[in-house]
């Protein structure tokens, strides 16, 4: 792998810059690979980097029915932060954070890491309540947070109208929150884990799982048969599908969040904006765009687009944040689907088929998850039991009853 | 934004539904073990292709009903009685 580095950057502008490699291979599937990762995103690609550099587990493949991330790693607002409410989630979240401040380093690539700040509002006495309660629980919990005022708020964000119809009358901010440019971060993931000898297989679609004995033997795909000991399942909103061809069920569901830019404007919001109560957020990208996204379309989908009812719903609500938004156009509209379960914690560890991991579950929130996510999985992968972090985002848990509901304390920033 | 047709008010637009998740689920008897119980609760098909729902008119007349969906294109094949069990997959 040739370094990225501003000595690079001259001695190819030498020659106009057109003998850069590829930043990656793009190889013959083989036969037989010791782990097989379903699905090309961020916490695949992660997953192949983690076993690769920390456990030594180089005969990986990566199988990607379309391109490296096109699905949801590509489709969210690039949001990170790790302000948690319960202990696991904010003891994996904030780990997720630091890897994400350390990652840019040792991938040597560029992620456009901005830790701008992620500020949530509150828009009356009972959201002052919750904020107050939700920002000592994310202390206590070890993760950075700072309680605004009102006249904090006016100060750092001061295109933020305050006196919507639901005025603002505090919140409390994640300083190390902020933005990953994500493209970035799966290209560098994908550059990382193919130079350690990862098989990154695009149009590789898997039509069917071989299982015998309660034991995975195989993957047939649409590039042939590669047979395995350990298969991780990462597909996000398309799991269920996955799970079936392998002969168990999730508690998940497939629904589509959207998320829109606007044309690009000049500097105007230097942090990332989230209201549980209007059910909107923001952030402005470097290229000027206003990100936006909200609440997901609320029914079952595997159409990657979401409905007008749902797209009007959002934009009307950060226009009470944003009144001076209307000006702007639309520049795109999208959807991502989305794997919900009914605590809204994610699903990671192993499966009741035996050589099969599963990594799912994210909902609306997976991005930030993406540096842990594969670390733990990676782990729980290479030692055959789960990653202390992820004990507690076990499928049992749904059978024990030891739900971790993060449903109200997660937040809508994702 | 997709059309649906109530089995009492005839079609109206999504905003005026609820979507009340999957559809035919039984509850258990009390004597079931932990595992049963969890695969009532929480498990569900979640099909890439067809669904079968149930939807109420909620800013209407309040009627619960089911139909089945495509959860691809999204087209409703089929409006159908809350209490009618759940079609053949080929009928819908």
């Amino acid at each position: 792998m040739s370094r990225y580095s501003i000595w690079n950057i001259a001695r190819h502008a030498a020659s106009g810059h057109r003998r850069w490699a590829p930043a990656w291979r793009s190889p013959e599937a083989k036969k037989r690979y010791d782990v097989v990762i379903i699905g090309g995103g961020g916490h695949g690609l992660a997953t192949a980097y983690f076993l690769a550099s920390q456990h030594g587990v180089t005969r990986v493949a990566v199988l990607e029915k379309g391109y490296l991330g096109g699905g949801n790693s590509g489709r969210n607002t690039q949001i990170i932060r790790s302000n948690y409410f319960y202990p696991e989630s904010a003891a994996f979240y904030d780990r997720s954070l630091k890897l994400y401040e350390r990652l840019p380093r040792e991938l040597n690539f560029n992620l456009m890491l901005s830790q701008r700040g992620v500020l949530t509002l509150a828009h009356s006495r009972h959201d002052m309540e919750a904020n107050r309660r939700w920002f000592n629980s994310v202390k206590l919990n070890g993760v950075d947070a700072k309680l605004m005022s009102r006249e904090d708020i006016a100060r750092i964000a001061p295109s933020l109208n305050l006196d919507s119809h639901y005025p603002v009358l505090g919140g409390f901010l994640q300083p190390r929150g902020g933005i990953v440019r994500h493209d970035a971060l799966t290209w560098a993931l994908a550059r990382g884990a193919d130079s350690l000898g990862v098989d990154l297989l695009q149009q590789c679609e898997v039509t069917g799982i071989e299982v015998e004995h309660d034991r995975v033997q195989a993957v047939q795909t649409t590039r042939g048969r590669i047979a395995t000991g350990k298969l991780a399942l990462v597909a996000a909103g398309h799991s269920s599908i996955l799970a079936k061809m392998a002969g168990f069920r999730l508690p998940v569901t497939s629904m589509p969040l959207q998320a829109m830019v606007t044309e690009p404007v000049k500097p105007v919001l230097d942090t990332v904006i989230m209201s549980g109560a209007v059910h909107a957020y923001a952030s402005q990208s470097d290229r000027g765009e206003i990100v936006i996204g909200g609440g997901a379309d609320m029914h079952h989908s595997y159409a990657q687009k979401g409905s007008v009812l749902t797209y009007r719903i959002n934009a009307r609500a950060i226009l009470e944040l944003f009144p001076w938004f209307s000006r702007l156009k639309i520049m795109r509209h999208w959807a991502g689907i989305v794997d919900i379960t009914p605590d809204t914690t994610a699903i990671l560890g192993k499966t009741p088929v035996e050589g099969i991991y599963i990594n799912c579950g994210w909902g609306t929130g997976g991005y930030k998850a993406i540096p842990a996510g594969g670390e733990t999985l990676a782990h729980t992968i290479a030692h055959d039991r789960p990653h202390p972090l992820v004990e507690g985002f076990n499928l049992e848990r749904f059978y024990t009853g030891a739900l971790i509901d993060e449903g109200a304390a997660a937040g809508v920033a994702h | 934004m997709f059309q649906i047709e109530c089995p009492y008010c005839g079609a109206r637009d999504e905003r005026e539904f609820h979507f009340g998740g999957e559809g035919h689920l039984v509850r258990p008897g009390e004597s079931v073990d932990d595992e049963s119980w969890a695969q009532y609760l929480y498990f569900r098909d979640n099909p890439k292709g067809v669904h079968f729902e149930q939807w109420c008119h909620r800013f209407g007349c309040g009627t619960w009903f089911n139909i089945a969906r495509d959860t691809v294109t999204h087209e409703i094949l089929r409006v159908y009685p809350i209490t009618d069990s759940r079609p053949e997959r080929k009928s819908a």
